[in-house]
């Protein structure tokens, strides 16, 4: 379903230039949940916004189905954003936010289809008229997740879904992915630091590190703690919980 | 004789409440705590009044919000009837805040390296040359790699987890004595994460910081923190000693850790909360 061959993103030019991506490639099979990990900054969400078509300025290839990632398909693929503050228009109420798409795509029965779509993401129809700056972290979120899935897309790219979220609704939000998951045969890419929810969410998954994939693993094997390269291994051991003698020994791997 | 340390923070029956349609909603019912020289977490379901406690006493909420508390106090200061000049002074440059969105909270027209220096500036009444070399050294301290490069980046620019360290970096740098940390690290990587922990832990060992940790991460604040405050619908429901908290009897902070993903077993289905009506009531 998506396909990246030496994928490369650089932002600016000349000394100043920033490489941003600096060759990747993976395969996600149609169906299948893949997970991006890695050090802030390393790329992730470059990645995803190239596939998510709204950044079109990158060599190699992408491919979603039979298409370039160039071609924006909001009906094949959507993307959840890591920042739900800046994803939302502040001065648009949920209902606005969620009927949107529907209009811009002509499709019909929207105030079932919001209604319903408030009640997957947990929130009762009490928040259909609130405006962002009236909910929570955590409501937001789920707001951004609703609408995503307002045009039933295909694939489902995920930038940090949960990072904002409490754990409770943390695990509604990841029940009600697997579930749709499941139902519409949703291809997933989620991009997650805590490596606990790749390994729930994920089948697959990459380790990113300076714009690079450092290795490529199944979830079995990260659930075994065993992986391949150091890199990875030191984020294993930074995933346990806070501890100063780790803190102090992390490097920084180049 | 021994007498203890005044705390940095005072809270008593802290309120805040909102007005709706339908009367007021009261997101934050009766909290109460004091904050020593420590870490002190606060954590609870999402919408429970954690990030309006942070931001009722640095006295910045919402025009619309009712604040009433019968004490809340900074180092003896009364924040309630403190002036708009005296909270502007305390503010950024003795209690700070790191917001929970690190992009709302920064100007979009500035590079972030000038926001940094700004901070250092006015609140550390130092030289335009010597604010820019603390912005810097504060950037390299959060590990930001590559300071120069970043400093001169908008905040469009950077990545989640570089603007999050951007507003850590901008309140640390003028040595605040209490630092309100409203979910600083959510979007780190666990490695940057444990390092920038690393340089708050640092400032409340050895300079005596008081650190309110504003987190969801159940086993992040467990093994960071001294104490925990856990957090329902306005209300403290408990507080515990972090290193108790993985062993918590009530039922809602059972719930909350039953409901983490954990990378050791293959549960299909994630407990979520049953919330029992009687955790509402105030005692
Ligand atoms: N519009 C832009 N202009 C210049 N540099 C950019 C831009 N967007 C991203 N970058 C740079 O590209 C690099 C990768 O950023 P990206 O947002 O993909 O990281 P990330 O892996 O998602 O990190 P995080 O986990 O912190 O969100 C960073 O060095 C960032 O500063
Ligand atoms: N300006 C506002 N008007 C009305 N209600 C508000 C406003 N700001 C916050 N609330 C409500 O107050 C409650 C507490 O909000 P707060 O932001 O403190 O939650 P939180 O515990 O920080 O949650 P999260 O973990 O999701 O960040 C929520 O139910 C929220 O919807
Ligand atoms: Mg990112
Ligand atoms: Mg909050």
């Amino acid at each position: 379903m998506i396909s990246v061959r030496d994928l490369a993103i650089t932002f600016g030019s000349g000394p100043g230039a920033v490489h941003a991506v600096r060759g990747v490639s993976f395969d996600v099979a149609d169906g299948e949940s893949f997970g991006l990990v890695g050090e802030s900054g390393s790329g992730k969400s470059t990645v995803l916004r190239a596939l998510a078509g709204l950044n079109r300025l990158w060599t190699g290839s992408a491919t979603l189905g039979e298409t370039s990632a160039r071609v924006q398909q909001p009906r094949l693929v959507q993307m959840v954003f890591q920042d739900p503050y800046a994803s939302l228009h502040p001065r648009h109420t949920v209902d606005r936010a969620l009927s949107e798409p529907l209009e811009i795509h002509r499709i019909g029965d929207a105030n079932e289809r919001v209604e319903r779509a408030l009640a997957d993401v947990g929130l009762g129809p009490a928040f259909r008229f609130r405006y962002p700056n009236q909910l929570s972290g955590g409501q937001r979120q789920r707001v951004a997740i609703a609408r995503a899935l307002m045009l039933e897309p295909r694939v489902l790219l995920l930038d940090e879904p949960t990072s904002a979220l409490d754990v409770s609704v943390q695990a509604e939000i990841l029940n009600l992915l697997r579930r749709l998951r499941v139902e519409r045969r949703l291809t997933m890419i989620l991009v997650s630091h805590n490596l606990a929810v790749v390994a729930h969410m994920c089948d697959r998954l990459a380790v990113m590190n300076r714009g690079l994939v450092v290795e490529e693993m199944d979830v079995a094997t990260l659930r075994r703690a065993e992986p391949r390269e150091a890199y990875t291994r030191q984020l294993l051991t930074a995933s346990k919980g806070y501890d100063r003698e780790v803190a102090s020994g992390i490097v920084t791997f180049d | 004789m021994n007498v203890a340390p005044p705390p940095l923070l005072a809270v008593e029956d802290l309120r805040v409440s909102f007005a709706t349609p339908t009367g007021p909603f009261h997101a934050v019912r009766g909290v109460s705590f004091t904050l020593g020289r420590e870490r002190l977490g606060i954590v609870g379901e999402s919408g429970s009044g954690k990030s309006l406690t942070g931001r009722a006493i640095m006295r910045l909420l919402p025009a619309s919000a009712q604040l009433s508390a019968r004490r809340l106090s900074f180092d003896g200061i009364d924040l309630l009837s403190a002036s708009t000049k005296t909270l502007r002074g305390l503010r950024g440059a003795r209690i700070s805040l790191v917001m929970q969105d690190p992009k709302y909270s920064l100007n979009p027209v500035m590079t972030v390296g000038e926001q940094i220096a700004e901070a250092a500036r006015i609140h550390g009444g130092v030289s335009k040359i010597e604010a820019r070399l603390r912005a810097l050294a504060m950037l390299e301290a959060v590990r930001i790699r590559d300071p120069e490069r970043v400093f001169r980046l908008f905040p469009h620019e950077v990545s989640g987890g570089m603007g999050q360290r951007i507003m850590i970096a901008m309140m640390l740098v003028p040595e605040p004595d209490v630092l309100i940390a409203d979910e600083p690290t959510s979007a780190l990587d666990v490695t940057v994460q444990l390092q920038v922990l690393a340089i708050l832990d640092d400032l409340v060992r050895q300079r005596g910081m008081g650190l309110l940790f504003i987190s969801h991460d159940l086993e992040l604040v467990a093994s960071f923190c001294d104490r925990v405050l856990v957090m329902y619908a306005g209300r403290v429901m408990e507080e515990l000693s972090a290193r108790d908290l993985a062993s918590a009897r009530h039922p809602y902070t059972r719930g909350l850790l039953n409901s983490l993903p954990r990378l050791g077993d293959e549960r299909a289905e994630l407990p979520t909360l049953s919330r029992d009506p009687a955790w509402l009531e105030e005692r």
